[in-house]
């Protein structure tokens, strides 16, 4: 600390602001208390209320002193001020002094007062606008200590009509000689264009010869300035290509120079500043093949050369890297820069290590081989004590698996998935399923790894995985035996993890034929009776830790198993019993597997005959095949795909969604008979509009209620299902009637659930000519999910000959008011029909 | 940088530079959960952390810790050594600095903080530079207030 003493008042600077000894001022009052006393005041407190107690009394000393409107000591009060927001205490009645600090002709009270300006205002106080005229003032003043003040303050916490104002003056002073106002300029000048982007053009005749400055700080500041001005516009990015040779040349001088004591740092010449200009030779160089071309020499030559024992030069090397990365750069150029990553991922130091793997992942995809080279290093990261450090080594890992190492790196993240963290968890069993899923050697390997998920970190796999699992496993036909024997095993030994019991129920429910009569070629089969398996489906039932889901999935297995063993009194005492459950869910299902043992006996084993395998809807990560509520439908559900949709072949974009993302958007399930080519895309239309505004629809184009035709009866070609339980019939309703196609609806309340209704369009055609290629199209809104089933054909007969009849289901769980929109396209006369409605008009009974 | 923030190992705060605008109340917000994260690393932890969308750097000096905000597009590398080169500063300026310089003279660390980075880049990456500014600034309040009444 400078000690300067010829003068009292002298040593006060060195002090602290304000003047001990009151030379002017109110003499009524005793002199406010200095800063570093208060300081020392409060930190003597020994409890919170103590200090508390203090800073009030303070606070309105403070208050009352501005109140007098005493200059001599506002600085010094705003100081203390400072202090005490810095604690947490309210400030804001130090705000306007800020300002006639600003506005003072004193140095230390505009220093006090535009540090409380940057720490007490901020662009949203309207005070701060104040300060706009103060600040032109200082810009302008004769000490570049002021103007450095001002130039500090703007470019900290300008406003955009702040910068608007003083735009001017910054671009004024960005062209002076005095280096130390010019760096302070550019940087002000940065943070202008930020606020206000259409600014840039003004300060582009200033950008001229900013490089040819030998002082490192304008050159510096100057640098970032380019890159702003670069990042935020093409047009400036295009013209200041042509002084990448200048950079090159200040890089190469930094580099070769000898030692300069002024900017070394351990032997390096300006780090900052190197990297400052690597970064802006990444940008100009991206995607040009001459600026790149005109860097690649600099580049390997700091690549090389650079000192790496300390973090300052690997700060070097990492920004070099990343610039060798982005740029056109030649393949060896390239190899090197990924070896440099490879060699930081044994670097001792965790930090490094960290930057190296998050380099790496963003390089996996374009240079893939020459990061696999290094794949036995990062899967030793997985290992590592630092949580970021393991799960960038975890997405990395994910990212180089593929077909020839597989198996390998499978046994690497099985054993992370034991071990690691709960946090990682749900994304490890993800990755883990979605990689064996592509690169499985074997079926049975591809069980067993999902087994394996499934019974070390079964809680934590994601809900969507329990379907997509199951479906998996009605693919690999000739493993059903091995897989049901599995899984029932691995009941027997653990039943608290829910999405591995889920499956195991299911499996049991739909093969345990194969469980009991000891198939198994895989693996030695099992003795297990029927009875016993009972037992462990019964024994889900009653335990606690079985969600009602669980409980449901559990249910319909052992239900489904009457088609499949002989001891079905058993089955139906179970069902009957749960008849009167309280679980709302199981009791209606129960009730209803109760009545397909009463009334449907001759229907049973064709409902609950083993189901086919389910074909893959186009897969777009986890959120594909969501089934209602997760049971098992017996009926047979034909998926046709929409037109494949092409897969970024990049693993690691698939990982980020499946790692990234977590909201699952329920998929509207729909099955569009004919014209695959249709499907998707058009619903998604056809719901483009369709809100959930209350207040009355407008009136639909078409449907005028007609009285019941008698055609009505004749064209049900498929039965209900179940006959409602629930009460008498639902009225039907015509739901569009134009150009002689008419289109009723009739309704079911039916299945297990409840809260599914069951439409059965009813299509008939009045002209003269037959109507082909007829498709019937329905969306509804977010809360709702509706499957399409296959309609009875695709040409309604001319002059009410016939219908068609499609089966619609619509699952409304929040028993919102039924609303859909339709599209129907037809060829009629040689001519194609389309046409789009709104079916308002449902019967209540249909939806409540 | 988005902003710095200087704490004990306490909690309590020593300095807050912010270079984005936020209301008083979104900064405590952010002061309190980013101390609390921070504290709760153990030491063989990486100096980087993801808070947020922000990158997180940090590094302990003593009692102090010193933790910085910065961009998707920063050198993390390189913002250690910008704590680092601060805290130089702050050791020539105040000799052998230490937590207590910093708690009495707080203004004197915005002021030197002020003079080596603006608008959170570094303006100046000379140390010589910014001490010769602050030094030079310090005395011209003198020749300052002596030329005005």
């Amino acid at each position: 600390m400078l000690i300067v003493c010829w003068s009292p008042v002298m040593v006060e600077v060195w002090n602290g602001p304000g003047d001990k000894k009151t030379v002017e001022g109110p003499s009524r009052m005793p002199a406010p208390i200095r800063l570093r006393e208060l300081i020392r005041t409060i930190r003597t407190a020994r409890t919170q209320a103590e200090e508390r107690e203090m800073i009030q009394k303070e606070c309105a000393a403070i208050r009352s002193s501005f109140r007098e409107e005493d200059n001599t000591y506002r600085c010094r009060n705003v100081a203390k001020l400072l202090y005490m927001h810095m604690l947490g205490y309210p400030a804001h009645f130090g705000q306007l002094e800020c300002l006639k600090l600003i506005a003072s002709q004193k140095f230390t009270d505009k220093r006090i007062g535009y540090l409380g300006a940057m720490l007490l205002l901020d662009e949203r106080q309207d005070v701060h606008l104040l300060m706009t005229n103060c600040i032109k003032n200082d810009l302008n003043h004769s000490t570049q200590y002021v103007q450095g003040l001002a130039l500090c303050t703007l470019g900290c916490m300008g406003s955009s009509e702040m910068c608007r104002d003083l735009a001017g003056e910054v671009e004024k002073l960005l062209k002076t000689s005095n280096s130390y106002l010019r760096k302070k300029a550019a940087l002000c000048a940065v943070h202008v264009i930020r606020k206000v982007p259409e600014l840039m053009e003004m300060f582009l005749p200033a950008t001229k010869n900013l490089l040819s400055e030998k002082n490192h700080g304008v050159l510096h500041t100057s640098v970032v300035l380019l890159t702003e001005m670069c990042e935020r516009s093409p047009d400036m990015l295009a013209h200041f290509r042509k002084l990448v040779p200048q950079l090159v040349r200040i890089l190469k001088n930094l580099i070769m120079s000898g030692y300069s004591p002024e900017h070394d740092v351990s032997g390096i010449s300006d780090p900052f500043l190197q990297v400052r200009i690597l970064r802006l030779l990444r940008i100009l160089g991206k995607g040009d093949d001459d600026s790149s071309e005109a860097m690649n020499d600099i580049l390997a030559q700091v690549a090389t050369n650079t000192e790496t024992s300390k973090n300052v030069g690997n700060a070097i090397l990492y920004e070099t890297v990343l610039t060798i990365m982005d740029i056109k750069s030649e393949s060896g150029l390239r190899v090197l820069a990924i070896n440099i990553l490879g060699r930081f991922l044994l670097n001792n130091d965790k930090n490094i290590r960290y930057v190296a793997l998050t380099s790496l992942l963003k390089t996996v995809q374009t240079d893939h081989n020459a990061v696999q080279r290094h794949r036995s290093t990062i899967v030793d990261c997985l290992k590592d004590l630092d949580v970021s450090i393991k799960r960038r080594a975890m997405e990395l890992s994910f990212a180089l698996v593929n077909g020839n190492n597989i198996r390998g790196m499978m046994k690497e993240l099985l054993y992370f998935l034991d071990s690691c963290d709960p946090e990682f968890k749900a994304d490890c069993a993800s990755g883990v399923f979605l990689a064996a899923e592509k690169y499985a050697p074997s079926k049975r390997w591809h069980i067993d790894t999902i087994m394996r998920v499934l019974t070390t970190a079964g809680s934590y796999v994601r809900d969507d995985s329990v379907p997509n699992l199951i479906q998996l496993i009605t693919n690999s036909v000739e493993m059903h035996a091995y897989t049901v024997q599995r899984l029932y095993k691995a009941l027997l030994d653990d039943i608290s993890q829910q999405p591995l019991v889920q499956v195991a129920s299911w499996c049991i429910g739909e093969y345990g034929d194969l469980l009991v009569s000891g198939q198994c070629e895989e693996e030695e089969p099992i003795q297990v009776t029927e009875d016993e398996v009972l037992d462990v489906l019964e024994g889900l039932l009653v335990s606690n830790l079985s969600t009602p889901v669980t409980r449901g999935y559990a249910l319909t297995a052992i239900m489904k198993l009457s088609t499949r063993f002989t001891s079905v009194n058993r089955i139906k005492k179970v069902v009957s019993i749960y008849g009167s459950s309280i679980d709302v869910e199981l009791q209606q299902r129960a009730v209803e597997y109760n009545a397909l043992f009463k009334k449907y006996d001759h229907m049973r084993p064709a409902l609950l005959e083993r189901m086919p395998i389910m074909e893959k809807t186009a897969s777009n990560g986890p959120t594909e095949i969501v089934q209602t509520n997760g049971e098992a439908e017996p009926s047979v559900v034909e998926a046709k795909h929409p037109p494949p949709v092409t897969q970024p072949t990049n693993q690691a974009n698939d990982l980020l969604d499946l790692l990234g993302g977590n909201d699952v958007v329920p998929v509207i399930q729909t099955t569009v008979p004919t014209k695959p080519a249709s499907a998707g895309g058009e619903l998604l239309d056809l719901l483009g509009d369709l809100s959930l505004s209350g207040g009355p629809a407008p009136a639909p184009a078409t449907s005028v209620p007609s009285s019941q035709p008698a055609f009505l009866l004749d064209g049900l070609t498929s039965p209900p299902l179940f006959n409602d339980i629930a009460a008498a019939g639902i009225p039907p309703m015509t739901a569009y009637n134009k150009n002689g196609l008419k289109i009723d609806f009739t309704f079911e309340r039916a299945n297990p659930n409840p809260n599914i209704a069951v439409i059965t369009i009813h299509a008939s055609n009045s002209t003269e000519a037959d109507m082909t290629d007829f498709v019937f199209q329905a969306a509804v809104p977010k809360t709702f999910q509706l499957q399409l089933l296959s309609p009875s054909s695709n040409v309604v007969p001319t002059l009410n000959q016939g219908t068609v009849t499609q089966v619609i289901r619509v699952l409304n769980p929040q028993k919102q008011q039924l609303r859909m929109r339709i599209k129907l396209t037809y060829t009629h006369k040689g001519s194609a029909v389309q046409d789009l409605a709104e079916v308002n008009n449902f019967p209540p009974q249909s939806w409540q | 940088m988005q902003f710095m923030l200087l704490f004990s190992r306490q909690g309590k705060l020593r300095l807050q530079k912010w270079y984005v605008p936020l209301s008083d109340k979104e900064k405590k917000k952010i002061t309190r959960e980013l101390v609390q994260t921070v504290l709760a690393r153990k030491p063989k932890m990486c100096s980087f952390l993801e808070w947020r969308d922000l990158k997180i750097v940090y590094k302990r000096y003593a009692s102090l810790y010193f933790c910085c905000a910065i961009e998707d597009q920063d050198n993390e590398l390189i913002t250690l050594e910008i704590i680092h080169r601060y805290v130089e500063l702050l050791d020539k300026y105040f000799g052998s600095v230490c937590e207590l310089d910093i708690i009495f003279n707080f203004e004197k660390a915005y002021f030197i903080l002020d003079e080596f980075l603006l608008g959170g880049e570094a303006q100046e990456t000379s140390k010589k530079n910014v001490l010769k500014a602050i030094e030079q600034a310090d005395l011209s309040y003198f020749s300052f207030s002596r030329g005005w009444i």
